[in-house]
């Protein structure tokens, strides 16, 4: 702590703090335009001038640390001076044209003009105008009106992590540039809109839709990731004009994504707006008293099992309570919110939350991300995880796609052996998660929605025994939900027990279901419901409602007030900014009066007569958030690590394997794969099939096999040590030849599919010629083209190309890298025709 | 006068060659291994003894400088010669370099060696080429020798200099904003503090120096402190060299004592103003960034530090720009305002956005479309940059043209009132 004097009065501050954050404390307000809290500091505005006794010149308050004993005066004559020097500098190049600005009525340059600026204009010269810039369909440029704070270059170089923005030329003729006229590359990158201390930088579906002082401001919660960030929602009327983000140091500090503040446009287009009724296969408009007629009559006529429940991914927490009674009242057990196949069975919060919290990124000392782009999945959470990692260069490892997150991470691969890895202590990064202190695992959904997502969940849950997740104070085994009502979902328990909506789908196309209810279910494709009746409960004409028999409109997150439960489990109020259009109605009123047509016993006079019941059956909504305990709770209770078997994990040397298979020692993984790719026993099979299985890690599925090893099925076929698998032959005879008859680029054909990744799994198109080559092109997209005889001239060869790979035969003939490519684009020009 | 025998810069009208073995004759690089052995408590003591001023243009006194230079850091040092020589009137590294490098290549040795540095960075200003090209055959030279590099001059220190062409922008002389573009950023100047000594290269403890300021190292190491502060009156002691341009007859670089009197510099060395000492209109005593002084002050002042700020102006390079009576004074300054609107780099406001309305003023009062009411507005705009900037531009642009009007407002405002009249 450090005493000093602000205009005489003597206060304490810690040590450390900046002048303007000693004004701060004193109470005393100190204007500024390039300084921002969490931006690096600028000092170019000048307008944080302060005295300080014993300097002869006023200083940059924002950029001065305190010193024990200072002296600062704020309200002295030459303070005030200086302060009207740096408005009128300001002010000169700036354009009058407020009237016209949309950053009128909430412009720093405005509010601070009166405040501390000076009376009158003295400036006769003419003002400076500035080329429009483009920075893309987000934010509308007026570079005129820059005052060159730099607030957005700091932004974008330092919270959005990409370095697009900045300044070119120097003195007066500075101009803000993304220098090629980009649209910036970033997730946050409207937030500099909201940086942006004049009308500079503005929004661009925004612009000119309304003045601030006209608009209706409503604080409530962001529905368009799981992370809920804070948002304040501007209203003029009915129509929400924009939103912006809330201050909230634990979840979005004071940044939202441009998904949460550009998705408010679509609150205006194909509302549902009146109930309808599909009759003659048309959708007809009708009124809720006959809807709910025909519904009863739909659902008294069904039996509970052939009932489904869908439940969509904007679900409020009490709609999602609402409809886990109704299921229950109805007995109706085909209830899943989980669309997108997730099967894993949660059974307590602890297993599929954010348990360190947002704010423990701050604290973590070690991140492992698995199967997630935080980048696009949440955002504001990965702008989080920069921040640290720039601040304390923590160790970020990720498996899964390699992928720009803005920072630098080790990319460990995309195989999920690399779990086993770490936990046998093969990989490098074994250690960084051991040494750590406070490490975090994140686990994103796409690792949930695998086939053998149990497997690797319970894989992932012995993680936290391993590298110390679990502690006191700290609970580092984090799952990054997606949408914003899944854990709200889970928590209310809506998903069916050891099955997925893909069985509930399945059983659907078998016949078993005569009626689905979807609550908002979009991601789901309704094809394989066409044997029911759908009513859909929901606010878009989206893929839920094309579907429909029924639809039944309802409140979007701006029209309503509801509870949404984030990915940390944070329990956030929604509030009502706007109302539902025409006869659309809040969601939980529609499942309430839906309970009171079917005769059911409860019926709920106000939205909180239902949240009093659901906090009373789930009590730990109602605790503190930051009190909320970190135990774990595993899925499958610790047995020992050996019960849990590791799928397709072969840790024997190939000695032990051969031994293992003459002495009978079938290995499950191993009768598995065979029966899945061979469709024969494994004892069954030859050398060569078992070495296949082996080396491809016992694969379950043909596509898995091909997908994973197509290069290296391919490279067996060069090295022509080739054993004939399962579909190959009969590719073959449908063009009347047997596989081993085949030349190797008839060989190679089969095993492509022109896409980037080409050689993935056999081609089943009919276009496959017994004749030709294959060439690859530049982005690796293989070309098939008729035979042709190409003469070319490297040391006097001539080749025919019928039987051989074309791109070996150049590199194994060419003695240099120039000669290569030339004769490479001799053959490519050569060869234009395209498969397709 | 300085006598011969007391100069510096022996070599610098280009009278020998630059090479070393020249240089050699000339008495550079003699026995620079017994300097260092002295040790660096010594020559940052000698260095202190001869109260030797930073020759940049603020005039810090250089052995306090070097004593900031933190001693045992885990950081590595960094000695960082400014040779981005731009300021207008200004042209005395220029020579130094051309005919005198080795000096400057073995000051760089033992004022690295003083503040604990391997490694030794020039900055040379973009358009000095040939002086870059002769700069680096001298290195390659003292490399060649075994002078520098890897065990310098048998000392046992290690130690390289890099020579490092900037590429044209005047605000690159200044310091911090040197150290940007050292580091391959857009130059313009960091918030003080932290100071160089503490962050500055790469975040390393760095000292900026001058040329001149290290040429000098070697001869007062050699000769003593003391020797080097028997020149000059205390505080503003030893030998400087002058740039004398302008209405002279016969414009010069010329080392001479620090205090000379200003007249004597002129009368003895340039050859006279043109037409005579009673043709002199006023003198720009210490380059364009310092304000200028007219005839009757420029009888007495003696050219020094102290007594160019009693005058309320400044020795800074000393560059001494001299004007006669057929001097458009106003469209003189205006030209150096025109100057430091191009230079300005666009990092603060009140730089950014003054020195251009400056510059405009200053044409309007210029053409005569102005009345005494604008000369007090240019003037409160002065007011309003100096000592609000982050560095010393803002100053520097606003000085010249206050040191216009404190003198010959009136003369101007007789003018403009002419000109209406016409």
């Amino acid at each position: 702590m450090a005493k000093v004097k602000i205009n005489g009065s003597e206060i304490e501050v810690s040590d450390g703090m900046t002048i303007l954050q000693a004004c701060e404390e004193a109470g005393i307000e100190i204007p500024r335009f390039c300084y921002h809290d969490r931006l690096s500091i600028a000092g170019n505005c000048r307008m944080c001038l302060v005295d300080v006794e014993g300097s002869p010149k006023p200083v940059a308050s924002c950029a001065m640390p305190i010193n024990e004993g200072m002296s600062i005066h704020t309200n002295t004559q030459s303070v005030k001076k200086a302060r009207e020097g740096v408005m009128e500098f300001l002010l000169i190049n700036h354009p009058l044209d407020c009237p016209v600005c949309d950053q009128g009525g909430e412009c720093d340059l405005q509010d601070q003009t009166i405040a501390f600026g000076p009376e009158n204009s003295r400036f006769e010269e003419n003002k400076r105008a500035v080329e429009e810039k483009h920075m893309g369909p987000l934010i509308k440029t007026y570079m005129t009106r820059c005052i060159h704070c730099t607030r957005c270059i700091r932004f974008a170089d330092e919270v959005a992590g990409v370095n697009q923005l900045g300044a070119v030329n120097r003195g007066e003729n500075m101009e803000i540039t993304t220098y090629l006229e980009k649209t910036l590359d970033s997730e946050l990158s409207a937030n500099i809109v909201d940086l942006c201390p004049v009308g500079a930088l503005t929004s661009k579906p925004y612009q000119f839709e309304a003045r601030p002082w006209e608009l209706k401001k409503t604080e409530t919660i962001d529905v368009m990731d799981a992370v809920g960030s804070n948002i304040r929602v501007d209203t003029y009327g009915w129509k929400v004009k924009r939103v912006l983000p809330v201050l909230n140091e634990d979840i979005n500090e004071e940044w939202i994504s441009d998904k949460t503040r550009y998705a408010c446009d679509g609150l205006l287009n194909q509302r549902l707006d009146t109930p309808y009724i599909k009759k003659n296969n048309k959708l007809e408009q009708v009124s809720w008293e006959e809807t709910f007629s025909q519904l009863k009559k739909l659902v008294m006529d069904s039996d509970p099992d052939e009932i489904a429940f869908l439940v969509g991914d904007f679900i409020d927490l009490e709609t999602s309570y609402l409809i886990k009674k109704l299921s229950e009242d109805l007995s109706i057990k085909a209830v899943d919110g989980r669309q997108e196949g997730c099967k894993v069975p949660f059974n307590h919060r602890s297993q599929f939350l954010f348990n360190s919290k947002i704010k423990g990124i701050d604290e973590t000392d070690c991140i492992l991300m698995i199967g997630t782009n935080t980048r696009e999945e949440a955002a504001i959470i990965n702008s989080r995880i920069r921040k640290r990692v720039i601040s304390s260069n923590i160790p970020v490892a990720l498996i899964g796609k390699n992928v720009d997150l803005t920072y630098k991470y080790n990319h460990l691969g995309d195989d999920i052996n690399i779990l086993i890895d770490l936990l046998n202590e093969k990989n490098s990064f074994y250690k960084k998660l051991t040494n750590a202190s406070k490490p975090m695992i994140i686990i994103g959904q796409s690792v949930l929605n695998r086939d053998d997502s149990l497997q690797i969940y319970s894989l992932l849950e012995t993680f936290t025994d391993k590298f110390n997740l679990i502690q006191e104070d700290w609970n580092g085994f984090n799952v990054l939900q997606l949408a914003a009502a899944r854990a709200g979902i889970l928590e209310m328990g809506l998903i069916q027990k050891n099955k997925s909506v893909d069985d509930l789908v399945a059983d659907a196309e078998k016949g078993k279901f005569k009626l689905v209810i979807s609550f908002g279910a979009d991601e789901i494709s309704y094809e394989k419901f066409s044997n029911c009746k759908i009513v859909y409960m929901g606010t878009h004409g989206d893929r839920g409602a094309n579907a429909a028999d029924f639809i039944l409109p309802a409140a979007a997150y701006t029209e309503k007030d509801a509870i949404f439960i984030n990915t940390e489990g944070r329990v956030q109020y929604a509030n009502k900014a706007s109302f539902p259009p025409g006869e659309a109605r809040e969601d939980w009123k529609i499942i309430n009066q839906f309970s009171e047509v079917l005769e059911l016993k409860w019926s709920f006079l106000e939205l909180y007569d239902v949240r009093d019941e659901m906090f009373a059956k789930f009590p730990q909504l109602k605790e503190d958030f930051n009190d909320q305990n970190n135990g774990f709770v595993k899925i499958i209770d610790n047995k020992g690590n050996e019960e849990i078997e590791i799928i397709n994990k072969d840790t024997r040397s190939s000695q032990e394997k051969k031994n293992d298979t003459i002495n009978g020692n079938i290995k499950s993984f191993e009768e598995n794969s065979a029966k899945k790719i061979f469709n024969t026993a494994w004892t069954d099979l030859n050398d060569r099939q078992r070495e296949y299985l082996r080396k491809y890690n016992y694969p379950e599925t043909w596509s898995e096999f091909t997908e994973h090893y197509g290069f290296k099925v391919v490279n067996d076929i060069k090295k022509k040590n080739n054993v004939v698998l399962p579909y190959e032959d009969q590719y073959a005879n449908s063009i009347g030849k047997a596989w081993n008859d085949l030349t190797y680029n008839q060989k190679k054909w089969a095993y492509t599919k022109r896409n980037k990744n080409n050689l993935i799994g056999l081609a089943d198109d009919a276009n496959f010629s017994p004749d030709g080559i294959v060439v690859l092109n530049d982005n690796q997209e293989a070309y098939y083209a008729q035979p042709k005889e190409i003469n070319f001239k490297i040391k006097n060869l001539s080749f025919s190309i019928e039987d051989f790979y074309i791109n070996d035969s150049i590199t194994r003939h060419s003695s240099t890298m120039a000669e290569c490519s030339r004769a490479r684009s001799e053959v490519r020009s050569s060869v234009t025709e395209k498969a397709s | 006068m300085l006598k011969e025998k007391d100069k510096i810069f022996t070599n610098l009208f280009g009278d020998e060659p630059f090479h070393l073995k020249n240089a050699q004759a000339r008495g550079d690089w003699d026995n620079t291994k017994e300097l260092i052995k002295k040790g660096r408590e010594w020559i940052i003591d000698e260095m202190k003894k001869s109260e030797l001023r930073g020759r940049g243009g603020a005039g810090f006194p250089t052995g306090l400088k070097w004593s900031f230079m933190p001693k045992d850091s885990k950081l590595t040092n960094y000695l960082v010669v400014n040779a981005d020589e731009s300021e207008p009137g200004t042209c005395k590294d220029r020579d130094m370099i051309r005919n005198e490098p080795h000096k400057l290549i073995e000051g760089c040795l033992l004022a690295s060696f003083a503040m604990n540095a391997h490694t030794c960075y020039i900055y040379i200003r973009g358009e000095y080429f040939n002086e870059a090209v002769v700069l680096q055959k001298a290195i390659d030279e003292a490399y060649d020798a075994g002078l520098i590099g890897k065990n310098a001059a048998k000392s046992g220190w290690d130690f390289d200099i890099f020579l490092h062409r900037g590429a044209g922008a005047y605000i690159c002389g200044e310091e911090t904003a040197l150290l940007e573009s050292l580091e391959g950023k857009k130059g313009q100047p960091r918030l003080k503090p932290p100071f160089p000594a503490n962050k500055g290269l790469y975040g390393s403890p760095t000292t900026v120096n001058n040329v001149e300021t290290i040429a000098v190292v070697p001869t007062i190491l050699r000769r003593g402190g003391e020797w080097f502060s028997s020149f000059g009156r205390p505080k503003n002691t030893g030998t400087k060299v002058f740039c004398i341009s302008g209405h002279v007859n016969n414009p010069c670089n010329i080392e001479e004592e620090m205090s000379i009197p200003l007249r004597e510099l002129i009368e003895k060395h340039a050859g006279g103003v043109t037409g005579g000492w009673d043709n002199l209109k006023a003198v720009i005593p210490g380059g364009s960034s310092v304000p200028l002084i007219p005839k009757s002050t420029c009888d007495t002042v003696l050219m020094d530090f102290d007594s160019l700020s009693a005058v309320k102006s400044g020795l800074g390079t000393a560059a001494v720009i001299v004007m006669d009576k057929s001097t458009d004074l106003v469209k003189a300054i205006s030209k150096l305002s025109h100057f430091y609107k191009h230079e300005s780099c666009g990092q603060c406001t009140p730089c950014r956005e003054g020195t251009g309305w400056m510059w405009r003023m200053m044409e309007k009062i210029g053409n005569g479309h102005a009345s005494s009411n604008d000369i007090d507005k240019l003037l409160d705009v002065t007011k309003q940059i100096e000592g609000h900037t982050i560095c010393a531009l803002g100053d520097a642009a606003a000085w010249p043209i206050q040191g216009l009007f404190r003198h010959f407002r009136d003369e101007i405002e007789e003018q403009l009132k002419k000109t209406k009249a016409a």
